[in-house]
């Protein structure tokens, strides 16, 4: 839409902006919709496209969670939602599958990715600790190579 | 109120360390909200998620569903914004610097290094989904051929398998 349609930016000024929010945490749509606004019309420009972007989905989610308190405990609702959660997973692996086969040093990187789910899924341990430690350990190694070329 | 404080305060806190997105905070989230707190238990935290899947929008807003259920609208607003807001006034203030940054030796390494961490932050996502909906042989069988296809047909929009879970699951096959 801002490439093509509407020709705000270019693909390649949106490659690189796009680039900075996956970089840096947080939602990435949100992280891009206020550098987005921000570029064409400053505070309020980032202000308006941040709760653009969100306040009509933010209305329906709320609109589907009433849903979800007054028929939650039907059965019939219970195992939909418990066939939509299954095909969740699913994705959710895939997704993991797919950044983790897009790493190109692995037997230097996939170990951080064990460290991390035994951190995470096995021991529980907080997660703000566990990326503390796991980005000093792998962004250290991944410095030191980086030197090395 | 207290409760939408404290989440405020626990989502705010978990929004800097969102490498990957929201989806990568699932495990936190269930650690902080069921583990922790007890505000939800497995089910309800399962069934917000499937919810979310479901919804049109970004996937934060399952912090919004989370929200809701803890601490009513005000919930909502509050766990969205602590979601939103603290990176957004950051990435505002960096932006202009950006183009300094990109390329220099510190940034090629957090962004190789961050990485592997959103994989196994993903991958314990949704395990921490598949253990705490309690599935039988039938939602893992879905699971791995959800997998399966999804990595074969990169292109077939999620939404379709969503509504096919739907139906399975309404037919007691899940």
């Amino acid at each position: 839409m801002l490439v093509d349609e509407r020709q705000w930016m270019t693909a390649d000024e949106f490659n690189a902006q796009l680039g900075l929010c996956q970089f840096l945490p947080g939602p990435n749509v949100v992280n891009l919709a206020v550098v987005v606004g921000k570029r064409y019309q400053g505070v309020a420009g980032a202000i308006v496209s941040g709760v653009g972007l969100l306040a009509g989905p933010f209305v329906i989610v709320l609109l589907l969670a009433m849903l979800y308190d007054h028929y939650g405990s039907l059965a019939a609702v219970q195992s939909m939602l418990r066939g939509i959660a299954a095909v969740g997973c699913g994705l959710l692996f895939g997704m993991a599958w797919r950044m983790g086969a897009a790493i190109k040093d692995k037997p230097a990187f996939l170990p951080f990715t064990i460290l991390t789910i035994a951190g995470i899924a096995w021991l529980r341990w907080p997660m703000p600790l566990v990326m503390l430690g796991g980005l000093a350990l792998s962004g250290g190694v991944a410095y030191w190579k980086l030197g090395r070329q | 109120m207290s409760q939408v404080i404290e989440l405020f305060l626990e989502f705010g806190l978990l929004s800097f360390v969102a490498f990957g997105g929201a989806t990568a905070l699932l495990p936190e989230m269930h650690r902080v909200v069921v583990d922790n707190h007890h505000w939800l238990n497995d089910t309800t935290f399962t069934h917000l998620y499937a919810i979310a899947q479901a919804a049109p929008g970004p996937n934060v807003l399952v912090v919004t569903l989370i929200g809701w259920e803890v601490g009513g609208f005000f919930g909502a607003l509050a766990s969205t914004l602590a979601m939103c807001l603290p990176m957004s006034i950051l990435i505002y203030l960096l932006i202009d610097r950006w183009e300094s940054f990109s390329g220099k030796r510190w940034q090629k390494a957090v962004s190789l290094g961050v990485a592997p961490l959103a994989v196994g932050l993903i991958f314990s996502g949704a395990s921490l989904i598949g253990l705490s909906a309690g599935f039988g042989v039938g939602g893992w069988a879905t699971i791995t051929l959800v997998l399966a296809i999804s990595l074969r047909w990169r292109s077939l929009h999620p939404l379709w398998l969503i509504a096919a879970g739907a139906v399975a699951g309404l037919a007691g096959l899940i």
